[in-house]
Formats: structure tokens, sequence, C-alpha cells
């Protein structure tokens, strides 16, 4: 591993050099000061030798650990980490190394990339940024000029960047996708994917599959026809779209009542993942709208709730498996599927937001097995397939019905993790019921398009969560790591056999990963609304982890 | 869905553009003006008493507001009860798109858009809101049955609420204090506090990105030297404990160098029953805290 370091450190060393100079000399800074300094650097600078991101590099992802090329840290969504300097024996004296701080409020959603020694990541009100990584020093930083009449759902989020060639790519809340230059900042093309005042917002980090950045969607909250698309690296130019609910003449058509898909939402807002072996890329997608009354929708309403395997030139579905049918209380199942081989089976694995585990057969979409891995009320039976199937009883009534997991779900897009080592699928579980109540609405474009309200009940216990250390063979808890209430933090795992998580108390957790046992903590003084990763850079390997409005690095001492 | 919307790709304008530090700075400034003050809280509700705008209104309600203020407005565990005609930041309808559109500083609620339940609403949606609330809220407060000066004696003297809660800078500090409960309470509320305080625990510190808000927990521990404490949970993670025991003494722990450690959702407040605290007293005392919080 030290000879690739050495090599690319060689590489990137130039632009480094370069970058903190124009940073030191904004610093100083009157605006025009710093233009002519740009500029007189830049006429300094040589043509880079800087290597790009290829769609080579980022099948091979594995061969450079100390990079993380995409948001789950490869195409299987594993969010597995090779690196080991930091391990179970080591791990209690990590330390932080350095904070950025984006001053923005709400929640940091940002799992950042590394490339090269260069951190690119995102923040609230797409707020975009460059930084050394071995400092975090800023490169550059880029803010969106949002519309001020832009109401996402669910916080002014981002949760990251895609990267390809010379740009990194970055979903919007007013659903643009931008791609920036990766050593400037600079806006390369800027594409609306469609009229956000429909109530879309695009809050995902894209993909890059060969020459095309994939993105998906956000607007199941407001009757939106939830599509993914796929645009050309180079020129921004849309290639494909897949309606996420099909239209007159499209199988699957027949699964919605009257016209109700053209606002059956169904959105896609989080990150797939790529089966290179098949060319197939794996999407999954939201709930049907309105999200909690199924009343004028009758039917499963496909593609709501479901698992898609398309292809990636094309957009063309190969096969689909629907998770929940005709769901009224919000199970989204927009959680990353994660790309597992047990040997002969190639597998998805999915934690689902209504409760069950699911494994399922890659080459076809036919479901292996659905396990519960936390309180299930919504279903107590399932069909010959095993497949959960809704209780009648457990839809939203005018006074109320509770019914677990609740809205939030028993997890989240929080990202699992699934560590080849230990072969254990890790994630996030939320254990909070929700009272679901009727509260009818016309459906009028941007607006809130609900059809009931759900609100927390825990007239037994307080609400908990848990990491949940799953055996993907067996659909069985090997540990769990009790937090004191749900949280929305994701999972990574290393090759040094940890887990790095957060909770919503502001703790961000290093486990021993076979078992459980807590080895480490830091306080970072905000509820972790992220997904951590984990770089190298001069040999030295960091652990990253998005809280508050800072973006923290930890590293040994 | 309107379909031309969803076709209408095209190139915009290069809008977004890279800033330095103070640009970026002065952006998000006004950016966050753009935000909370997008909305103008002119003086009336347009729809007035339009039952219509009521119904939509109570949509919108139990979408954005019921985590907090309950289904039909009675107010939750931390939001206050809505349907008191006294509101405790403003009763005219300026008041209250100015509360619901900005939030309360220093309390729990978060401006529109910001709660992390629901999305934010649009101006017409507020109305509507307010409509609803409106509809729901009573023409007066009933004025309690009981004798609020007899209650104050009560507070203070034999019924010893005072011992663990204050008004205005006077009592103890286990309890909530109570100085602004009788603005923000059902009536019901407050009787089923007293009656069976661990129903429904109080809830205590509130944190920023936090769903949930700490409860009045009741805890017990024994820490490493031996020594034994009971009192309330200020605030837990899962590696500390801040509590305060019932000599109002602050204490702050590692876990797990405590030698025991025991949490139950029970309050440390006795259940009145009505041997101990008669229905008029109770009723006096009632009075008593309406009184208190209207002043």
């Amino acid at each position: 591993m030290n000879s690739s370091f050495m090599k690319w450190r060689i590489k990137r060393r130039f632009l480094l050099t370069g970058s903190e100079s124009s940073i030191a000399s904004l610093g100083m800074t009157v605006l025009g000061v710093a233009a002519l300094t740009l500029c007189a650097i830049g006429t300094c600078l040589l043509p880079s030798a800087n290597a790009q991101v290829t769609p080579q590099r980022l099948l091979d992802s594995a061969k450079e650990p100390q990079n993380w090329l995409m948001y789950s840290g490869d195409y299987g969504g594993h969010r597995f980490s090779a690196l080991d300097q930091i391990n179970t024996s080591n791990a209690g004296a990590l330390v932080p190394k350095w904070a950025y701080q984006t001053m923005a409020g709400g929640k940091f959603e940002t799992t950042p990339l590394v490339v090269d020694g260069i951190l690119y990541g995102t923040g609230q009100d797409n707020r975009a940024f460059a930084l050394d990584a071995r400092s975090g020093r800023p490169i550059w930083q880029y803010q969106r000029a949002l519309p001020a009449d832009i109401r996402p759902c669910c916080g002014r989020v981002n949760r990251g960047l895609a990267i390809l060639g010379d740009k990194v790519f970055l979903g919007t809340l007013d659903s643009h996708v931008i791609a920036l230059d990766t050593k400037t900042g600079n806006v390369a093309w800027d594409v609306t994917a469609v009229d956000y005042r429909g109530g879309y917002s695009i809050t995902l980090a894209p993909l890059a599959i060969k020459n095309l950045v994939i993105i998906g969607v956000s607007g199941g909250e407001y009757g939106i026809r939830g599509f993914i698309d796929a645009y050309d690296t180079a020129t921004g130019e849309r290639k494909w779209r897949f309606y996420t609910t099909p239209g007159p003449g499209e199988p699957g058509h027949e699964s919605w009542e009257g016209d109700s898909w053209k606002i059956g939402g169904a959105p896609a807002w989080i990150t797939g993942t790529y089966d290179p072996a098949t060319n197939t890329t794996f999407w999954t997608t939201g709930n049907p709208s309105p999200s909690n009354r199924g009343e004028g929708r009758a039917g499963d309403n496909l593609y709501s709730n479901s698992l898609l395997a398309l292809d990636p030139d094309t957009g063309k579905l190969k096969w689909y498996f629907q998770f929940t049918k005709h769901d009224e209380h919000d199970y989204d199942a927009t959680q990353v599927p994660v790309m597992v081989d047990q040997g002969e089976k190639h597998v998805i694995l999915q934690a689902n937001r209504n409760g069950f585990f699911y494994v399922i057969d890659r080459a076809n979409g036919k479901l292996i097995s659905a396990n519960p891995y936390a309180k299930v009320t919504w279903s107590d039976s399932k069909d010959a397939t095993g497949a959960p199937i809704a209780r009648k009883d457990a839809s939203p009534t005018p006074e109320g019905n509770r019914v677990c997991p609740g809205a939030a779900g028993a997890t989240n897009w929080m990202s699992p993790t699934y560590d080849p080592q230990t072969q254990l699928f890790y994630v996030t579980a939320r254990e909070q019921c929700d009272v679901f109540s009727t509260a009818p609405q016309p459906y009028e474009a941007g607006h809130a398009y609900y059809g009931s309200a759900y609100f927390p009940n825990d007239d037994a216990a307080p609400f908990t969560g848990a990491l949940r250390a799953l055996d993907p063979t067996s659909g069985k808890m090997k540990w769990e790591w009790r937090h004191p209430s749900p949280t929305w933090s994701g999972v990574l795992s290393t090759a040094g056999g940890l887990i790095f998580t957060g909770d919503a108390e502001g703790n961000f957790i290093a486990l021993n990963a076979a078992t459980g046992k807590a080895l480490w903590h830091f306080q970072c003084g905000a509820s972790v609304y992220s997904s951590p990763m984990s770089f190298a850079i001069d040999g030295k390997q960091y652990v990253a982890v998005a809280a508050g409005s800072a973006l923290f690095t930890f590293a040994l001492p | 869905m309107n379909t031309s919307l969803s076709n209408a790709e095209t190139r915009s304008s290069r809008r977004g553009k890279k800033v330095s530090f103070l640009i970026l700075v002065c952006g998000a400034l006004l950016g966050f003006l753009a935000v909370t003050k997008g909305l103008h809280a002119q003086g009336k509700n347009p729809f007035g008493g339009d039952p219509k705008a009521a119904k939509l209104g109570e949509s919108q309600f139990r979408a954005n507001c019921a985590f907090c203020h309950g289904l039909g407005a009675r107010g939750g565990g931390r939001g206050p009860d809505l349907t008191r005609a006294q509101k405790r930041h403003g009763n005219s309808d300026a008041d209250l798109f100015r509360t619901i559109n900005e939030g309360v500083p220093g309390t729990a609620m978060p401006p529109n858009g910001a709660t992390q339940q629901g999305v934010g609403m649009t101006e017409e949606e507020i109305w509507q809101v307010i409509s609803y609330i409106r509809s729901v809220e009573k023409k007066a407060d009933a004025g309690s049955v009981g004798n609020a000066a007899h209650g104050k004696e009560l507070f203070f003297g034999t019924a010893a609420c005072s011992t663990c809660h204050m008004i205005h800078g006077k009592g103890g500090r286990l309890g909530p204090d109570l100085s602004t409960t009788g603005s923000a309470r059902s009536t019901e509320y407050i009787v089923e506090s007293v009656r069976n305080p661990s129903r429904r625990l109080a809830q205590g510190i509130s944190e920023a990105m936090k769903e949930f808000s700490q409860e009045y927990e009741t805890v017990k521990v024994e820490a490493a030297d031996g020594t034994k404490y009971v009192g309330v949970v200020l605030n837990e993670d899962h590696f500390t404990l801040q509590m305060m025991d019932t000599r109002e003494n602050l204490h702050l722990f590692e876990k797990d160098k405590l030698r025991s450690f025991e949490k139950m959702r029970e309050s440390l407040m006795p259940a009145y029953d009505q041997k101990t605290l008669s229905e008029k007293d109770l009723q006096d005392i009632v009075a008593y805290l309406l009184a208190v919080g209207a002043q």
C-alpha cells in the first residue's frame, strides 16, 4: 500500500501547493486582490498531471482504499473501508484531527468523497466544497443561489457528490443537476431535471457509471411523478429517464386507480448501486402519494417502495421487487441496496424501512427471505413467496391507529454497511411507533400531499434505537448496541475490525465489529445525521463524519 | 402532474458561481433572511372564519404541528394546548402567523419548515392552520372554579408543591418551573400531572437536532465511592449522565465508573390522590396556576 501512496502523493503535490497559496491569499483578502492572485497562480501553473477519476477507477475502487470514490464507497454499496491502520487494538486512541464548519443550520447529511488527497463534500442549502484532506483547509467553496420558494420536505439537505473526470456532480434542492470543476468549483454545466415548483427536489448523491451520472428525485410528500435520470457527464445532456410510475400502455400501469399514477410519488432519493458483471444498476423508490392514504389509488402502486434493476445504458427495467404494496405508512424503500455474493448466490440485502430484512436474488428479483429486524405490527402474515402482507386493520383512521414501525421507519436513508470480514450486515434500527391519523387533503401542485398525519406514540416505554448486526444467511441478529433514543446515523465498517456510527445524543462511536463492544467515542455536539466514511493520506488513516454544521475527521495521534 | 413540467429540461443560466468566503457569508445571511422573512405576516387572516380553510388547516396541522401539540391541538409532551383562548406568544392573527413562521426563540417551537416533521408551509397554508386553531379554541379561558389565593397557600404550604417546583423564582428546582404552565397546559393536563404524574412525564431539555426531549425520569445511582443518589435525569447519553439529586445537587457521571445505575420512567413526584389532596384543593391549585399563567 505504501508504494501506491507514494505515487499518488507525488501526483497531487503540485495542485495542493498551488491551492494552498491561493487560499492563503484569499484569507488576506480583498476580492480584487484574491482574483489577481488566482490569475497570477493560474498563469504560473503548467498543465496539471493530476490523475482524473476514470470509469475504470470507479470499477476498481477496491484497488485504492485510500480514496472514497462514491457515496457508498464502492459500487456494491458496502460502505466498507479496506484500511486497517485504525483497528480494534488502537481505536481507543483516536483523536480529532480537523473540523470544517459550513456554518449552516439544519441536518448535515453529507458523505464526502476523497480523491488523491482532496476531500469533496456538500453542505446544507446546496453548499459544496473541496478541502485539503490533510488539513481541512478549503480549496474552493460553492453555494447555489436557490429560489426563495423551494420547500423541500425534510430539510434543506444534501447527501453528497459523485465524481468522474474533472467534475463533481451535485443534485440541487431546486431540481437541477450541476457539474462543478474539481479544481475550481466553477460550474461546468447546469441542467434542469424538472420544475421544482411541482414539489420536486434532489437531495441524494448522484452515481457515476461509465460516462453517465444517474440521479433520482425527492418529493414523495408532494404528489410528484417520480423518476430516475441519466446525464452525459461531459455535456449534461439527458440520456434517459425512467418514470417510477408507469404511464398508459406500460406494464404496471394497471396498478394505479384512474389517473393517480400522474401524482403517484415513488421518488428515488437514495443513491443506487451497480453490478458491472451484469451491467445492472439497482435503485430503490419511496412511498406512493399521498403517502399515508390509500383511497383514490387502489392497487399495488408500482413501482413505489420497490427495488428496480435498470440497464444503465438505456434506463430499461430488467426486473423489480416491491417491498410494501399499496403503502399507507410512508415505508419508502430508499435504503441503499447492498450487493453481496454468498458463494454461487448473488443477492441484494436490504433492511427495509418497513421493519423487514430482505434478501433478494440479484439475477431476477426473486425474494429469498424476509425477516423482521425491529418491532413490526403492520404485517402479521406472508404470501406464498414469503413476502410480508399488510394487515387489513393497519390503515390510518380518523382517531388514529398505532402502527410499528412509525413513519420514520425501522430504519431510513442512513446507510447500512456490509463487512466482508465478519460477513455481517449492520443497520441502524429505530424502535419507534406512530399513531397514523387521517388528514385528507386535495392535490395541489407543489403543496404537501400526505393524506394523513402521524406522530410518535410511546405510551409504554421511551423510543429507543440500536445498531444491529444481522447475519444475512439466517436473518438473525448477532448483536446490538442500544442507543438511548432513535438515531439517524449511518454505519461504516473497516478492515480494522471496526464499526463506526453516531447517535442522536451527538456521539460518534467506534465498536468492535465482531462483538459490538464500544471502543471509543467522541461528542460532536449535535445529533449525527450522516453516514461516515474513511480515507488515508500520507499513509495515515482518517475517519470522517458530519454532525451539526461541522465535518469532523479523526485519526491516531 | 403537469407533464410539460417534467419535460421542461432547459439549460438554466449559470446561477451558481464560485464565491469568496465573504460573499458566501453574506449570501448565507441573505438566504436565511429570504427564508425566514419570505412570508409576510399581514395583519389579518385572509380566510377569516372560513370553515373550508379550517378543514384544510386541520390537515396541515396534523402533518406539521400535531407531533408536539397533539391531534386536536390540545397540547402534547412539549407543545402547549392551543385551544386556550390566551396564547402565550400573542393572540392576534399576526402574532400566530409570526409564531408559526419564525418559531419562538429559546423554546422547542421551531420556525416553519424546520420542524424535521412535515414540509414547510406556504403563507396560505399557515393562514389555514390559524383558521383551524381559531375553530377549536375556546372563546375565553374558562375561569377555574377554584380559589387561586387558597391555591397559592397550598402550593407554598401544606401541599408542598414548592418543595420541587418554582414559580417566579420561588420554590424548588427538582421539578419543572411552573410559572408558565397555566398559560400553556389544559386543565385536564394539569390535573393528570398532579393525580398521576408518572402517566406522562414532563419534558426537560430539548436539543436542537434531537427528535425527542429528555423526560423527567427518576434515576438511582451508586457512585464509585459507594455514595447513593436519587434524583431526576437532566440529560443522558450512552456514556454519561447529568442528574440532580433530591437535595438539588448536580452530579455529572460517566456511567462506566458507576457501581450501579437504575433509571425509571416513573416520576419522583408523589401521586396526589383524593386523600392527600381533595378535589376542591386541587381546583384551587389549578386556579392559582392559571392565574399565574395569565400574568
